[in-house]
C-alpha cells in the first residue's frame, strides 16, 4: 500500500489491508456496494502526528476520514475528520478518477495528533466503473512547507545517515552555492541551439520502439 | 488536488524558471542599467523609479504579456507526488493507447526506410547544397519522383484508433445502457452541455456584435464595425496580450489580424528570432530528412490543388521543412501525451526532433504573414498551443478525443432524429466530421470563414469551439441529411463547406435553436 518515498516523506510505517467493499450479511452473491473501507492501523500500537495524507484516486468518488487517537485507556471512539471530500466533481465520468491528493491538517475537522489508526471510507455511487480505491497511501512525517520540498529536484539523495555536518559550515556552503547558481542561471540561455549529430555524423538509419 | 497557496506559489516560481535567462530578461535587465543614467532616477529610492521607469515606457507591459502567454501554454501544475507522466497524461489506458499508436507509426516509418533503402537523415553532399539554397524559394517547381512514397497515415486510420480506447475499469457491457454511448466514442470523458458552452462562449451571443455577421454589407459600419476597429486599434497601440485576446473573441478586423494573432501568441520577431529561423533553414539545407519527403508529397497533393493556396506552395514548404528540424517543439511535450521517437546514431541513441506529425495547417496562415521567420514562429506557436492536441490521444478537453465525443453528444442531445437516422443507415456522423475536426477545418471553409473561426480558437484558447461548428453545420443541413440512405450520400451532401459563414452557424446552434 505505501508507494515510494519522495523527499521529506516517507511511507505511513504500518500494516495496510486492502480496500474492503461493504457487504450485506446474508447476500447470495457479491453486490457492488460502491461502499469500501481501508484501515491503517500503527504497529505495536504505536502513535504519531498526522500533518499530511498525499494519495493517487483510481475511480473514488468522495472520501471519509475517521480516525482513532491515543488517549484515557477504554473503549476507543472514531472520530470523523473528513466528511464527503469530493475527488470527482462527475462521478461518472473520467475527471480526477486518476489525480493524486493531498489532504493537509488545516482541512481536517479535528486534531490529527497521537493518532492511531486511520479510517477511509470511498464511495463510489456510478455503477460505471468496475473497481475503484485509493493507491500510493503516503504521510509526510516532517512538518515543513511543502512547496519548499517541491523545488528540490525528485532524484535529491536521503540525508546520509549517521553523525549530522557542522551547521554553520553546511549553511556558509549552501550560501556559496546559492550565489554560484544564481550567476549561473542568469547567464544560461533558455533557447536551444539544436545540434543533431554525433560525433559530427547525422546519418540516422531507425527509430527505436523503445 | 492542490490548494490555492502551494499552487500558486509552485506556478509562480516555474514561470521564474523559464523566464530567467530568456532574451526578455537580458532586455530588461538592460534598459534597467540604461535607465540608470536619467536624471529622474534617484539613488534612494532605486527599486522604485526603475520599476515606475519600465511602466512607463512599456517593458513592463511585455513582461505581463509573457507571464500571461505562460500561464496560457502550460497547465497548472501537478501534484508535486505526480510523476511527469502523469502531467502529460493523467489517465494510464490513455497513456498505453498513445504508445502503441506511435509505436505503429514508428514502424511503418522504419519499414518504409528498408524498403526504399532510404535512410531516415543524412547530410547532404555540398553540390546539392548549394542547388538547394539556390532554389529556396521556389521549391514547388521542383518535381521529384515521390510515386514509392505514401502517407505514413490518414485520418481514417486515426479515427479507428479512437473508436478502440476503451478503458478497462469501465462497465463495457455488451447488452445497450447508459453506459453505451450510441456513438462512435467510447470513453467517458466530461464534455459540455449546451447552458454551459453559452456560458463559456458568452461574447457569441445574440447581443454582441460580431464580424461575421454585423460586418456584412446590409449592417451599416456605424452599428458596430467602425467601433470595434478602433478598439482593436487602441489594444494594439497598448500592445497588452490579455486584452487583445478578449478582443478577438468578438472576431479580427483583418487589417489589424497580423498584429493582434502575434501579440496574443506573444511572438516579437526580435533579431534572435530571425536568427534562429536561419538557422533552421541553415539545417534544411545541410541535412536531408526523410520526412522532407512526405512533407512535399502531402503539400503537392493537398495544397498544390486547392484553388486559395496554390499560391503559398513555396512558403509551405519553407515553414513546414523548417519546423520538422525544430527541437524548441519539443518542449511541448511536457504536456502533450505525444513522445518524441528516439533514433540510432550510429548506435548511439539520441533524441530526434518530432519526425512524424499530421500535416499541420500552414496555409491559411500565409495569407496573414508575408515574412518567413514571422510565418513561421506564428505557426510554431499555433502548433504547439493548440493544433498538436489534434493527433495525439489525451484526456484533455482541447484534446481530439474530448471534441469527438463533444460533437457526437450534441448532435444526439440536440437533433435526435437526426442522430438515430444516420446512425442506421451506417453513416454514424463523426465519420463525416472527423476529417474537418482533425484539421481544424482548414481546407474545407472559405479562407475568410476560417481565419473568423481562428480568431475564436485563440480568444477562448480551446480548439472546443471546432466540434460545435461541426454540430452547427450537422444542424444546418439536417432537412438534406435526413432523406439519404448511404453513408456516401451523407458525405455529398456535406462535401463542400466553402459557402458556409461560419459566425451565424455558431450564434444560431448555441443561442437560438429552440431546445
Amino acid at each position: 500500500m505505501s508507494g515510494a518515498a519522495g523527499p521529506g516523506r516517507a511511507p505511513l510505517p504500518c500494516a495496510a489491508r486492502a480496500a474492503a467493499a461493504l457487504q450485506l450479511p446474508g447476500g447470495a452473491e457479491a453486490a457492488r456496494p460502491g461502499v469500501a473501507v481501508i484501515d491503517l492501523r500503527f504497529p505495536r500500537g504505536g502513535a504519531a502526528d498526522v500533518h499530511e495524507i498525499v494519495f493517487k484516486n483510481f475511480y473514488t468518488a468522495f472520501l471519509s476520514v475517521r480516525v482513532q487517537r491515543a488517549g484515557p485507556p477504554g473503549p476507543r471512539r472514531w472520530v470523523t475528520c473528513l466528511r464527503d471530500h469530493r475527488l470527482m466533481p462527475s462521478p461518472h465520468t473520467e475527471e480526477g478518477s486518476q489525480d493524486y491528493f493531498s489532504l493537509r491538517h488545516h482541512q481536517m475537522l479535528c486534531d490529527m495528533e497521537q493518532v492511531t489508526a486511520l479510517r477511509f471510507i470511498l464511495r463510489q455511487p456510478s455503477p460505471a466503473w468496475l473497481h475503484f480505491s485509493i493507491e500510493e497511501l503516503q504521510s509526510p512525517q516532517k512538518d515543513f512547507p511543502s512547496w519548499l520540498s517541491q523545488l528540490t529536484p525528485p532524484e535529491q539523495p536521503a540525508s546520509p545517515h549517521g553523525e549530522l555536518p557542522d551547521p554553520e559550515k553546511v549553511s556558509t556552503e549552501v550560501q556559496q552555492m546559492w550565489v554560484l547558481t544564481e550567476v549561473i542561471r542568469a547567464r544560461q540561455a533558455a533557447a536551444r541551439i539544436g545540434r543533431f549529430d554525433v560525433d559530427g555524423c547525422y546519418d540516422v538509419n531507425l527509430l527505436s520502439y523503445t | 488536488m492542490l490548494d490555492p497557496d502551494s499552487g500558486l506559489s509552485l506556478t509562480i516560481a516555474r514561470i521564474v524558471r523559464r523566464l530567467q535567462g530568456s532574451s526578455l530578461h537580458s532586455q530588461l535587465e538592460r534598459q534597467a542599467r540604461v535607465s540608470l543614467h536619467k536624471p529622474e532616477i534617484k539613488l534612494e529610492s532605486l527599486k522604485e523609479d526603475i520599476k515606475d521607469f519600465l511602466k512607463t515606457s512599456g517593458w513592463e507591459k511585455k513582461l505581463q504579456n509573457a507571464v500571461y502567454s505562460e500561464l496560457n501554454v502550460f497547465p497548472s501544475p501537478c501534484h508535486p507526488a505526480a510523476p511527469p507522466e502523469h502531467m502529460k497524461e493523467p489517465l494510464a489506458y490513455m497513456r498505453k493507447a498513445q504508445g502503441s499508436w506511435e509505436k505503429r507509426i514508428l514502424k511503418s516509418l522504419n519499414s518504409m526506410c528498408t524498403e526504399l533503402s532510404i535512410p531516415l537523415a543524412q547530410k547532404r553532399p555540398a553540390s546539392e547544397q548549394k542547388e538547394l539554397l539556390n532554389k529556396w524559394n521556389e521549391m514547388g517547381t521542383d518535381e521529384p519522383d515521390l510515386s514509392l512514397f505514401r502517407p505514413v497515415y490518414a485520418p481514417k486510420d486515426f479515427l479507428e484508433v479512437l473508436m478502440n480506447l476503451r478503458n478497462p475499469n469501465y462497465e463495457n457491457g455488451e447488452q445497450p445502457s447508459f453506459r453505451n454511448h450510441l456513438g462512435l466514442i467510447q470513453v467517458p470523458l466530461k464534455v459540455k452541455d449546451i447552458p454551459e458552452l453559452k456560458e463559456d462562449f458568452s461574447e457569441l451571443g445574440l447581443n454582441t456584435g460580431q464580424l461575421g455577421i454585423d460586418d456584412s454589407a446590409q449592417v451599416p459600419p456605424e452599428f458596430f464595425e467602425n467601433e470595434h476597429v478602433r478598439v482593436g486599434q487602441k489594444v494594439l497601440a497598448e500592445q497588452d496580450s490579455a486584452a487583445a485576446q478578449q478582443y478577438v473573441r468578438q472576431g479580427c478586423p483583418t487589417a489589424l489580424r497580423a498584429d493582434l494573432w502575434a501579440l496574443i501568441l506573444n511572438i516579437s520577431n526580435q533579431p534572435e528570432d530571425i536568427l534562429y529561423y536561419e538557422q533552421l533553414k541553415s539545417n534544411v539545407i545541410q541535412y536531408d530528412l526523410l520526412v522532407d519527403s512526405l512533407i512535399y508529397k502531402d503539400v503537392k497533393l493537398t495544397a498544390s490543388n486547392d484553388d486559395y493556396y496554390f499560391v503559398f506552395e513555396d512558403y509551405l514548404y519553407q515553414v513546414l521543412l523548417c519546423f520538422s528540424r525544430d527541437t524548441s517543439v519539443l518542449e511541448h511535450f511536457t504536456y502533450s501525451s505525444a513522445t518524441p521517437p528516439k533514433s540510432y546514431i550510429r548506435g548511439k541513441l539520441g533524441i530526434e526532433e518530432y519526425a512524424v506529425f499530421y500535416p499541420p495547417n500552414v496555409a491559411p496562415l500565409c495569407f496573414l504573414y508575408h515574412e518567413p521567420s514571422k510565418l513561421y514562429q506564428i505557426f510554431r506557436e499555433m502548433y504547439v498551443r493548440f493544433f498538436f492536441r489534434l493527433h495525439s490521444i489525451s484526456s484533455h478537453p482541447s484534446g481530439i478525443v474530448s471534441l469527438c465525443l463533444l460533437f457526437e453528444t450534441l448532435l444526439q442531445t440536440h437533433l435526435p432524429q437526426l442522430f438515430y437516422h444516420l446512425r442506421e443507415i451506417g453513416a454514424q456522423p463523426l465519420r463525416i466530421s472527423f476529417k474537418w475536426m482533425v484539421r481544424a477545418f482548414s481546407g474545407y471553409l472559405a479562407t475568410d470563414q476560417l481565419l473568423l473561426l481562428w480568431d475564436r480558437i485563440l480568444g477562448y484558447n480551446s480548439l472546443e469551439i471546432l466540434a460545435v461548428l461541426a454540430a452547427a453545420v450537422f444542424a444546418f443541413r439536417a432537412v438534406n441529411l435526413m432523406e439519404v440512405t448511404s453513408l456516401a450520400a451523407a458525405e455529398a451532401v456535406l462535401a463542400d463547406l466553402s459557402t458556409l459563414k461560419v459566425m451565424p452557424l455558431l450564434q444560431i446552434f448555441l443561442f437560438a435553436t429552440v431546445t
